[in-house]
């Protein structure tokens, strides 16, 4: 039989199609950033969201729902409709209801949560990362290749598919290393070394910053993250060791001078300027944080 | 003498809102002065209020200090709210801007939301269990005179000296002084240790007085739920100031003594100031929201006619969450690579405090289930409460889900979430209780009609400003910039997040009409229980008389007042004269208001290193301790006489 649509079913057809309108242009834009990873970490955290989120929704929904119909049900009117039990104040079985489903519903989220933040922490197996040393400074991203010997400001090429292992610190107040299309963000803080690894799926550029306040240029610590493919990466590696400039100490100095700056590359760096003590916090698992 | 002058107005003190704001002061200021004289109101105002050790005027005193706090605090937010209205905006610098979203956070943690339920304790709590005042009245007034005298020190900063510019959380190394030479730090740690003096004696204060000065028969568990709240907050206070006090007073020595606690070099380890901060930053938001929890469960029996819903659950909730509270301080950092077993502790405990909150907003719905619901406008910022605070703790859950929070960490998402917690549920509790309580601080009721139009301004301007930072965060915005790139999607959700703040102001306006309409043409309260109230604040006339209860009342239910009313008890409850005797009150005392300028005066000279003005106010301090120690004449007898005529005044003598 030939499928027709009832005025009902067109109604809702429309509707659907305007609450996708309406996700398009309000929720799921390109401009969400959080919402359209470019990798597998902040994928992994994207999903989490959405769980926590559809958990936490069937919470807050039937709350809402049950308020309102009290509101209209109990609302004092002359006639005086509602059950009226101004005695009423405890009731077993409701009351271990109530610590019993969010129990549960806070183990949905717990368990995954637990699993997600061990997972996060170890770089995935027989893959051999890309290290790039990050220096926080007033205000700017110095970024090291250690495995490369060449240096960046204000912008990096990582190659796409590969994990990055990101050691992050600071010459200055803190800040936090953060591009939310690539995953979650790290604190970089003076006298410490934390590890964040991350990983571009495709080739693109993605924008990154600072989710630390740190004085008045920290809305200027902006860099670029530009993911590209293996080769190109190699060759972009042979290009600034050839073309740039070397860093020299008396350049790293003029560098960390308070202030902003545009791209900068260097064809090498002087020993010595990042920390090679650290607290002691770590990756674990497959492949331990190596300090250079 | 020039170079003193430099220091005392450098440049960022002589701009053009700087410059407007001097001459509003100065403004105020005389013809404050000029009424009193003309009127001839010193004496009046010193013997009846600056001296004073009456809980009720000491409360009326936080509120007023609280609604002006609430007033500049808001303007701050209103000035940030219109640099960000447009991208690329020119209407703050950025070494103004940082200043105003410093001070906002400070002004509206520490010298608004905390004053303001300081002044619902004092107005409430003594009243509630039939007591005549706290435990210790002259701390009860230095309490507040610290608190004010701490306020008024970071509140000149920005005329004098200059504001603090590195956020209300204040981390190092951004506060060292290499980084931060400017004075503004300084007010903002003295401020914040003077007025923290205060704090944990009120916690001190408020904890032995509902501990040991209940009516007869008023039994742990048959106090109002607001006193149960008030309890585990004076707990939480006492535990949580010190870490707080240690965190600035090492920092303050880091700026003034050369010391490294915290600092970039000379092994200063900045992460542990965080730790500090933060194991009393989670207990303080605790502090500022159980007792609106309190609030709303005092507030929706009364509205519902109808008893609470599950006390004991309840008690058990608050006791849960006071102890939880302790144990979830480092989702504050979660991205500061503590680990993955720590981070997934501190993660789980933090979800586990959204199960007695849950409860809890369950019960307060369950309470109107099978009342008679009255939409006065107390009520209404009860009712706004708990959808508000529903997406506050299902955000907060969110938060808690540590990987998720690595992308939303001191992002604008973070922003919504905590404003929806702290204007959802403080802001909202404390109007709450400033509506329910008016007529039993001041005789009178706050006009109905004008508060439903504030409440509605105010609510809507609140979803419109905070629900599109919540989009804001999604779209990688991060806090505390003074500006942002037109092309990355934020232009039009900050606008909108603006006209809602704006709309907020509108609202705070209405409630100032509101009060100053109802001073004049409110309608008085003859009968001191206006709402058909349930607890004993309500048993006595409004405004209550110096010594609260003529005669003790004796406690034999939950809802003691409501109780009486039902057995019929309640016209017994006049006062016999033949009954009342001499009443115990404290004397009014100078001390307190002395001890307060003296710390101001060591603030103050310790701000700028003028080690001779700070001398001279220590030395302030230390006679103030010494006069109050010695002063033994600190209590009077109150003539049954005078308790008589006043009682009949008010008709409430049985012959």
């Amino acid at each position: 039989m030939p499928k027709r649509h009832s005025p009902r079913g067109r109604h809702r057809y429309w509707l659907t199609l305007a609450i996708a309108l309406g996700l398009t242009v309000s929720g799921c834009g390109q401009q969400y950033v959080v919402l359209h990873p470019k990798g597998p970490v902040a994928t992994s955290e994207l999903n989490l969201l959405i769980l926590a989120s559809v958990a936490m929704a069937l919470v807050i929904i039937p709350v809402w729902m049950l308020f309102a119909y009290t509101l209209v049900r109990f609302r004092d009117n002359p006639r005086h409709e509602g059950v009226f039990v101004p005695k009423w104040q405890s009731s077993r079985l409701l009351e271990i209801l109530l610590f019993v489903v969010p129990l549960i519903i806070v183990a949905v989220i717990a368990v995954p949560t637990v699993q997600k933040t061990y997972a996060l922490d170890r770089l995935p197996p027989k893959k051999d990362p890309v290290v790039i040393n990050v220096t926080s400074l007033d205000w700017k991203w110095l970024f090291q290749y250690p495995g490369q010997h060449i240096a960046t400001v204000n912008y990096i090429e990582i190659p796409a598919g590969k994990p990055v292992l990101f050691e992050l610190t600071a010459d200055s107040p803190m800040n936090t290393f953060w591009i939310p299309q690539l995953g979650g963000m790290e604190y970089t803080m003076p006298g410490e070394v934390l590890p964040l690894w991350l990983e571009a799926n495709k080739p693109g550029v993605y924008m990154g910053r600072s989710g630390q306040f740190s004085g008045t240029g920290f809305v200027h610590m902006v860099f670029s993250v530009k993911a590209v493919s293996s080769a190109a990466f190699n060759s972009w590696v042979q290009q600034v060791k050839t073309t740039a400039p070397g860093m020299s100490l008396a350049t790293y100095h003029s560098i960390v001078k308070i202030g902003t700056m545009g791209h900068e590359s260097f064809s090498s760096y002087p020993a010595g300027i990042f920390p090679t003590t650290t607290h002691g916090f770590t990756l674990t698992g497959s492949s331990p944080m190596k300090m250079p | 003498m020039s170079h003193i002058i430099a220091e005392l107005f450098p440049p960022s003190t002589l701009r053009l809102f700087e410059l407007i704001a001097d001459v509003l002061i100065v403004l105020t200021t005389v013809s404050i002065v000029g009424v009193l004289t003309y009127t001839k109101k010193w004496v009046w105002l010193w013997r009846e209020w600056l001296t004073s050790v009456d809980h009720k005027r000491i409360g009326i005193m936080y509120l007023i200090a609280a609604l002006v706090m609430l007033f500049r605090g808001g303007v701050d937010a209103l000035l940030l709210r219109t640099q960000l209205a447009f991208p690329n905006n020119h209407f703050l610098g950025p070494e103004h801007y940082d200043e105003i979203f410093t001070t906002h956070g400070t002004i509206m943690i520490f010298f608004m939301a905390m004053p303001f339920l300081f002044a619902l304790f004092n107005v409430a709590v003594p009243l509630m269990i039939g007591a005549r005042d706290v435990a210790f009245p002259r701390l009860n007034a230095v309490s507040f005179w610290l608190f004010a005298f701490g306020a008024l020190l970071l509140n000149i900063s920005f005329v004098i000296g200059g504001s603090p510019n590195a956020g209300w959380t204040a981390y190092p190394p951004l506060t060292e002084l290499r980084f931060n030479p400017s004075v503004g730090e300084n007010y903002y740690f003295l401020s914040l240790l003077i007025a923290g003096i205060g704090t944990t004696i009120t916690g001190i204060n408020f904890m032995v007085t509902i501990l040991r000065m209940r009516a007869p028969g008023m039994t742990l568990m048959k106090m109002p739920m607001f006193v149960w709240t008030v309890l585990v907050t004076g707990a939480l206070i006492i535990f949580a100031f010190p870490p707080l006090t240690v965190s600035l007073a090492l920092t303050l020595f880091d700026r003034l003594f050369g010391s490294s606690f915290f600092t970039l070099g000379h092994g200063g380890m900045p992460m542990m100031f965080v730790n500090l901060f933060w194991l009393f930053g989670h207990p303080e938001v605790y502090i500022v929201v159980l007792p609106a929890f309190g609030i709303f469960s005092e507030v929706v029996p009364v509205f519902s006619d109808k008893k609470l819903y599950g006390y004991p659950i309840m008690v058990a909730s608050v006791l849960a969450i006071t102890v939880l509270s302790y144990g979830v301080w480092v989702h504050h950092f979660f991205t500061m690579g503590a680990g993955p077993g720590v981070n997934a502790f501190f993660g789980v405990s933090t979800m586990l405090i959204a199960i007695p909150t849950g409860v809890k907003i369950f019960n307060w719905v369950l309470t109107m289930w099978g009342g008679r619901i009255r939409f006065t406008v107390a009520m209404l910022w009860q009712l706004a409460f708990i959808p508000a605070f529903l997406i506050a703790g299902a955000t907060g859950v969110l938060l808690a889900t540590v990987p998720v929070d690595y992308q939303m960490h001191n992002s604008y998402f973070l922003i919504a979430h905590f404003h929806f917690a702290l204007i959802g549920g403080t802001v909202f509790g404390v109007l709450s209780g400033m509506y329910y309580w008016w007529p039993k601080m001041f005789g009178y009721m706050l006009n109905e009609r004008q508060g439903k139009v504030a409440f509605w301004l105010f609510f809507i301007g609140f979803l419109v400003t905070f629900v599109p930072q919540y989009m804001l965060g999604l779209e990688g915005m991060t806090r505390r910039m003074y500006t942002y790139p037109p092309g990355l999607g934020w232009s039009s959700l900050n606008l909108v997040s603006t006209i809602g703040a704006f709309t907020q102001g509108a609202g705070f306006l209405v409630i100032v009409y509101n009060v100053l309409w109802s001073m004049r043409y409110g309608e008085r309260d003859l009968t001191g229980d206006p709402w058909n109230g349930r607890t004993l604040e309500w048993s006595i006339p409004s405004p209550a008389p110096e010594y609260n209860f003529a005669i003790v009342p004796v406690v034999h239910d939950r809802d003691a007042w409501w109780d009486m009313k039902q057995s019929g008890k309640s016209e017994a409850f006049k006062v016999k004269s033949s009954a009342i005797r001499p009443v115990h009150m404290p004397k009014r005392s100078a001390m307190p208001f002395l001890l307060g300028l003296s710390f101001f005066v060591v603030g103050f000279g310790m701000t700028f290193s003028w080690w001779v003005i700070a001398i001279i106010g220590g030395l302030g301090v230390l006679a103030s301790l010494l006069y109050g120690a010695f002063d033994y004449d600190d209590f009077e007898e109150l003539d049954p006489e005078v308790i008589r005529r006043t009682e009949a005044g008010l008709g409430r003598l049985q012959a």
